[in-house]
């Protein structure tokens, strides 16, 4: 137990005293998951409606693609995404292996699929005759679908938190993509994995703690969203 | 109290599972030699702590057979960490001994009594590789230092593992000897292990300080190239040390008698002849 008490010690001296630059890292790490989620929920959100409101050709495929997805290895995602950016990949050109638009990239690939699926299966869950009764009151398409996620918006919150919260906390993949690069692409994950590795538990443990107060942030402002949304509705009905 | 008993119950019901599902798998493997006729030998795990760039160059995986087939006894773990965490292990006892190569803080690690002593094993030496244009022209320097201002003045990119390992203790003592602080765009810290740095280097196009094992090894890989190698300031002394009062300590006592034999020397001086023409290590032990 005294490994804890000196490490939890050694670290917060550090964090405090700016001899590890925490902030850089979380900042780059907010910076790469935030855009990763962001474009993952512009994609995955339509993409979750229309497999979960429409019945067209190829939709049952699309859906096990976003199932299996789900369960995607994020170090099978790393590795296949190093090897497209590798100089001698087929993306080479673009010199982008070991930058943060390599992390975004392989974020994306890995919250995609989930956000995908979340999404579809909760607008599943609206109603038909409401989406009928919309397109009967002239909705056009796109407010049907905007209508849809407005009634599965809870789904779609559990989608957001589920995503980020995949990505933030992924090791594997960051590492092998980013590089772990100081001041470029170190994230809190790759900078635990390197600290451990070192025999440093000190700032090991004090950035797992700002990790997990991160995602319990994050989760207190969806939880919020949610409990809003949740007032919304009941007194929508009274 | 009452909490207390039901918890000890649960606690020892999962022992109890823990305990029968241990034995049904030594059942299985025991089974397997019941069919020879020697006598079977009790097996105690022995852990040694190495660094990555040890396990990258791919000597582990002919030397620890060898000393298991002299020491059936023994199974070796091998935990490849940084120097850091390596002598760290030691410290916590979660090693039972070290192969490391950095030799002052290996003699502190022994002096500040964690280790029972410390024997030379053998060395290697370090190169700097780089883009095969070699835009600092380092080719000329007549020290690695030198090479290493050569590349600070050009403002070449220079890839730095920056994990306290033996390798990267080397690379900052040639910055002190040349009197140079590396800072800036053109340094690059990566946090990771040699072969990770290595490829690194070779997507920026720009130098990295490397023990030639994990060069060779990886070469197929990468696209750099030996730009700078064979001078005094590049040798790197491996070390084996048993940790105090170590968990097994005989094996460890029993893996340092037999590395530093002339069996164990043996295996290190042939390895890497066969793949790459050239001893991947040296062995010097007394």
């Amino acid at each position: 137990m005294q490994l804890f008490v000196d490490s939890a010690v050694e670290g917060w001296l550090l964090l405090s005293s700016g001899a590890v630059d925490v902030w850089t890292i979380v900042v780059t790490s907010v910076r790469v998951s935030g855009a990763a989620t962001a474009i993952s929920l512009l994609a995955g959100i339509p993409l979750g409606v229309l497999l979960g409101t429409r019945r067209f050709h190829g939709r049952r495929f699309m859906l096990l693609i976003a199932n299996t997805g789900m369960g995607l290895p994020p170090v099978v995602v790393g590795l296949v995404v190093a090897m497209l950016l590798s100089r001698r990949g087929p993306l080479g050109e673009l010199g982008l292996l070991y930058s943060q638009g390599a992390m975004v990239l392989a974020q994306v690939v890995i919250a995609l699929p989930l956000i995908t699926a979340v999404t579809a299966v909760s607008v599943s869950a609206v109603p038909r005759q409401l989406r009928l009764q919309a397109r009967s009151l002239g909705a056009s398409r796109l407010q049907e679908a905007l209508l849809v996620v407005r009634e599965a918006r809870m789904g779609v919150i559990a989608a957001v938190a589920a995503g980020f919260g995949s990505i933030i906390s992924e090791v594997g993949a960051v590492m092998m993509v980013g590089g772990n690069i100081e001041g470029d692409t170190r994230v809190m994950t790759t900078a635990i994995v390197q600290y451990t590795r070192m025999g440093r538990y000190g700032p090991a443990l004090a950035l797992g703690v700002t990790l997990l107060l991160m995602i319990a942030v994050v989760n207190v402002a969806l939880l919020a969203a949610q409990t809003s949304a949740e007032r919304f509705e009941t007194q929508g009905r009274t | 109290m009452k909490v207390h008993r039901a918890r000890w119950r649960a606690m020892s019901a999962l022992l109890a599972v823990a305990l029968l599902a241990s034995f049904a798998l030594t059942g299985c493997a025991a089974e397997e030699p019941a069919t020879t006729t020697e006598e079977p030998v009790e097996v105690t795990p022995l852990v040694l702590a190495s660094t990555t760039s040890t396990q990258d160059s791919g000597l582990f995986d002919v030397l620890i057979p060898a000393f298991t087939e002299a020491y059936p006894e023994f199974d070796v773990k091998v935990v490849a960490v940084g120097t850091g965490e390596a002598l760290q292990l030691g410290e916590t006892k979660d090693a039972d001994v070290l192969l490391v190569h950095a030799k002052a803080d290996e003699e502190q690690f022994v002096a500040d009594g964690f280790g029972t002593e410390r024997r030379d094993v053998m060395y290697n030496d370090f190169i700097i590789v780089g883009p095969a244009d070699d835009p600092a022209g380092i080719a000329e320097a007549e020290t690695a230092s030198e090479a290493l201002a050569l590349i600070a003045e050009s403002g070449a990119v220079f890839v730095t593992r920056g994990d306290d390992s033996g390798t990267h203790k080397k690379e900052l003592k040639l910055w002190t000897d040349v009197g140079v602080t590396p800072e800036g765009e053109w340094y690059v810290s990566t946090g990771q292990g040699m072969g990770d740095t290595l490829k690194i280097a070779s997507e920026k196009a720009g130098y990295t300080l490397t023990d030639r094992a994990t060069y060779l090894s990886m070469r197929d890989a990468l696209d750099s190239e030996i730009s700078f190698e064979k001078s005094d300031d590049l040798l790197n002394q491996y070390g084996v040390i048993p940790v105090t009062d170590a968990t097994n300590s005989d094996g460890a006592v029993a893996f340092m008698e037999w590395i530093t034999s002339s069996e164990g020397q043996t295996v290190i001086e042939e390895y890497g002849v066969e793949e790459f023409g050239e001893p991947l290590f040296i062995p010097n032990a007394e």
